[in-house]
């Protein structure tokens, strides 16, 4: 094989995604007034923190993080979460979904599922910050809803995002210009499938928590999906705990966000697992995509991420 | 072992009922993108509606008001990836505001591809499209005759067709080697991953082993190193005290150690001490690579400036001569005040005359028109609150493109691209030069 100057072009698939994500960070820094990376512990937002410090680098990551959390957490997601914010040095607010249940803005739902119920703390806190660009790791490749999100994508002053008020996106010259009140979500990793994610976790070495690989947990098995057992309801008369070998795919709530059966002790079996899969990874553990057909699409016209 | 593959993104564009949708699921499902739980949903919504066999639209169809209207409305991108390379598709659809959807799925695609039914051949949306894909720069084509097994898999029809795109695509610019007709069946798969044996005449490659093997170019040729400079990052550090770097990506061209550069509008000539990332210095980058120039000298730059070849700077002015694909319901009148987003700097400026419009169906323009509207591509003068450099659209597509921008409430307007990138857009020159004596300020 001739090795040709390999630096000139970019030639390779990772460092193309690499370097539109670096772009559009530093697009952001210089025409936002008051960003916010949306950031749970999960490995698409530990992607976004990765990339954010590479794009500042050697300066620190110019914006601050924020987690909506559901309170259904995973103890290894919050403490590898409160490793991350330390290692770089950044500045890390938490908007608790918990504390509006305790204080009666919203109500418990039935199935005990609290991923929905992020959007309202999440609006107040964009609105209390004055946060104009929010960062999130949401990737076309997810979901039919997302294949048509802009990466910069305009909200209005409830947040919503209206389809047919979307602005055209033309070369990499992304319009931010919003009026007073309205935000600008921006996703750097549109273009990254769940492959190239973990692909790119791979070439730099990035550290997890340890729940993305394979580890032994109690489950118990509801609409088909691996449940851990926890204070969010389960398991439920009738469903039986068992012992298994699993894996997560996507970390989110407890209540709603199930393991796979997975021997996947390291990065490069869960990425022979991930080529060979033959469910998407939302489909495969997220039990809130699977409300109705549009779930998505209704979730973010009201503010979702 | 190295998973070195590259990326292509390409456009697809055809008119409805070309089978379009079809084409992509059936890219998607022949790759493996198609997982099992998405193939599930589109059985189970087939089903739902009464359909015999599963509707593979339903795949790329996103938004419940396209599933109810069985329409498409806006670009929607796709994924795949074979051994040999990723592809990111922008997925246009062919009817409300096909000018719009077209220009943005164009904007960044290396390739595209262009579906005729086989029974209709080449339709008026075919020369629309082609004539808007061609002004936006996209360097290779493929035209996809698709549903050739409801013409007898007949080579005469095929033939036929692929020659009068050809001709069409040549007075748009394309050279034979740019432009590759494959006879498909979306449906059936004739040709689309899989050779077809229905098509014994036919000995091109399947439209999915082009894909994977069409050199991807860094757009255009031997283009002049361009630098918009987005943020400057000053850590102010114990670890870095001086430290003051230059963000940006490479928008064109190659830039390595120790090359000289300008900075514009400024003018200033300096050097390039190092090319910075956080894995370490660089001694070249190249277009599309996001890194921080250090230069010898400490200049006053900022975010809006440009730095570029010593060699070959581009013109810096506050007067342009532009092409707009106008994409907004507020039509375009003469005198209209607007911003320019250039590169990383945004300008006021202003629309001193509407000179042109563009005609994409016979190559044609009509002089003067009163406003341009929604969809409409249009030539026109622009004055700048301040000078931009301003390279011309075929030489550099991230250089010599800009948004207008409407300052009261931040829309979108048009796609601006600098100069008359088709020669049929040209045949107005005259009155342009025209015009130009009439509005240009004096000295």
């Amino acid at each position: 094989m001739v090795e040709t100057a390999a630096v000139s072009a970019v030639a390779d698939n990772l460092d193309a995604l690499e370097s539109e994500a670096v772009h559009i960070f530093r697009e952001v820094a210089g025409e936002f007034d008051r960003p916010v990376i949306l950031f749970s512990g999960g490995k698409d937002s530990t992607l976004l923190v990765h990339l954010a410090v590479k794009a500042f680098w050697p300066a620190p990551v110019p914006f601050p993080l924020l987690h909506v959390d559901t309170g259904h957490n995973f103890d290894e997601v919050i403490e590898f979460r409160d490793r991350v914010v330390a290692r770089y040095g950044l500045r890390l607010g938490v908007a608790k979904v918990q504390d509006y249940i305790d204080d009666g803005r919203l109500a418990e739902r039935p199935d005990g599922t609290r991923n929905p119920l992020q959007t309202v703390p999440l609006l107040d806190a964009i609105n209390d910050h004055r946060f104009d660009a929010v960062f999130g790791g949401g990737r076309r490749d997810e979901e039919r809803a997302r294949a048509k999100e802009r990466i910069f994508s305009l909200r209005n002053s409830f947040g919503q995002w209206e389809p047919r008020r979307q602005r055209p996106e033309l070369w990499n010259l992304y319009n931010g210009r919003h009026r007073a009140g309205e935000h600008v979500r921006v996703f750097p990793l549109s273009n990254w499938t769940e492959l190239d994610v973990w692909r790119y976790i791979q070439r730099e070495n990035i550290e997890l928590p340890p729940i993305y690989f394979a580890h032994q947990r109690a489950v118990f098995e509801r609409d088909g999906m691996l449940l851990t057992t926890g204070p969010w309801g389960g398991p439920r008369q009738g469903e039986t705990v068992r012992e298994l070998t699993v894996r997560y795919r996507t970390v989110g709530d407890g209540s709603c966000t199930g393991a796979v059966e997975s021997d996947a002790t390291t990065v490069d079996d869960v990425i022979a697992e991930v080529a060979a899969s033959r469910l998407t990874e939302r489909g495969a553990t997220r039990a809130d995509d699977r409300l109705s057909e549009a779930a998505m699409e209704d979730r973010k016209r009201e503010g979702y991420f | 072992m190295g998973e070195h593959t590259d990326l292509l993104r390409l456009a697809t564009a055809g008119s409805v009922d070309d089978g379009k949708s079809t084409l992509v699921g059936r890219l998607l499902y022949d790759t493996k993108s198609v997982l099992a739980d998405q193939l599930d949903a589109v059985h189970r919504a087939s089903t739902d509606r009464g359909l015999a066999t599963p509707d593979l639209s339903l795949l790329v169809d996103g938004l419940r008001s396209e599933r109810e209207q069985g329409i498409t409305i806006d670009v929607a991108y796709r994924y795949f990836a074979t051994p040999h390379r990723s592809f990111v598709l922008a997925d246009t659809p062919g009817h409300v505001q096909y000018t719009r959807n077209t220009v943005t799925g164009a904007s960044t695609a290396q390739l595209a591809v262009l579906l005729v039914d086989a029974r209709k051949g080449v339709v008026e949306q075919t020369r629309r499209h082609a004539a808007v894909l061609a002004l936006l720069g996209v360097p290779k084509l493929v035209l996809a005759v698709n549903k050739i097994d409801l013409v007898g898999y007949e080579e005469s029809t095929f033939a036929l067709i692929a020659k009068e795109f050809s001709a069409h695509a040549s007075a748009l610019g394309y050279t034979e080697s740019d432009v590759v007709a494959i006879p498909v069946s979306a449906l059936v798969g004739d040709n689309v991953v899989t050779e077809s044996a229905n098509t014994p005449w036919y000995t091109g490659p399947t439209l999915l082993h082009h894909l994977e093997t069409v050199p991807v170019e860094p757009d255009p040729h031997h283009a002049a190193f361009r630098f918009p400079v987005q943020y400057v990052i000053r850590p102010r550090t114990a670890e870095h005290p001086d430290y003051r770097g230059y963000a940006g990506q490479v928008a064109a061209g190659t830039i390595a150690e120790g090359d000289d550069v300008i900075v514009l509008p400024a003018g200033q000539r300096t050097r390039v001490r190092r090319i910075d990332t956080m894995d370490g210095p660089l001694s070249e980058a190249g277009s599309g690579r996001s890194v921080t120039l250090l230069l010898d000298d400490d200049l006053d730059i900022g975010r809006g400036d440009v730095i570029v070849a010593a060699g070959d700077p581009p013109t810096v002015t506050d007067e342009l001569d532009a092409t707009l694909c106008w994409l907004s319901d507020k039509p375009l009148r003469p005198n209209a005040r607007v911003l320019l987003k250039h590169g990383t700097r945004t300008v006021q400026g202003m629309v001193t005359s509407l000179n042109a419009r563009f005609d994409e169906q016979k190559l044609s323009v009509v002089d003067d028109p009163e406003s341009l509207r929604l969809n409409e591509i249009g030539r026109v003068w622009l004055r700048t609150s301040e000078p931009v450099p301003a390279d011309d659209y075929t030489t550099s597509r991230r250089t010599g493109s800009f948004l207008v921008i409407d300052p009261a409430d931040g829309a979108t307007l048009a796609a601006g691209l600098i100069g008359a990138p088709l020669p049929a857009l040209d045949q107005s020159s005259t009155t342009v030069d025209a015009e130009r004596d009439l509005v240009s300020p004096g000295p």
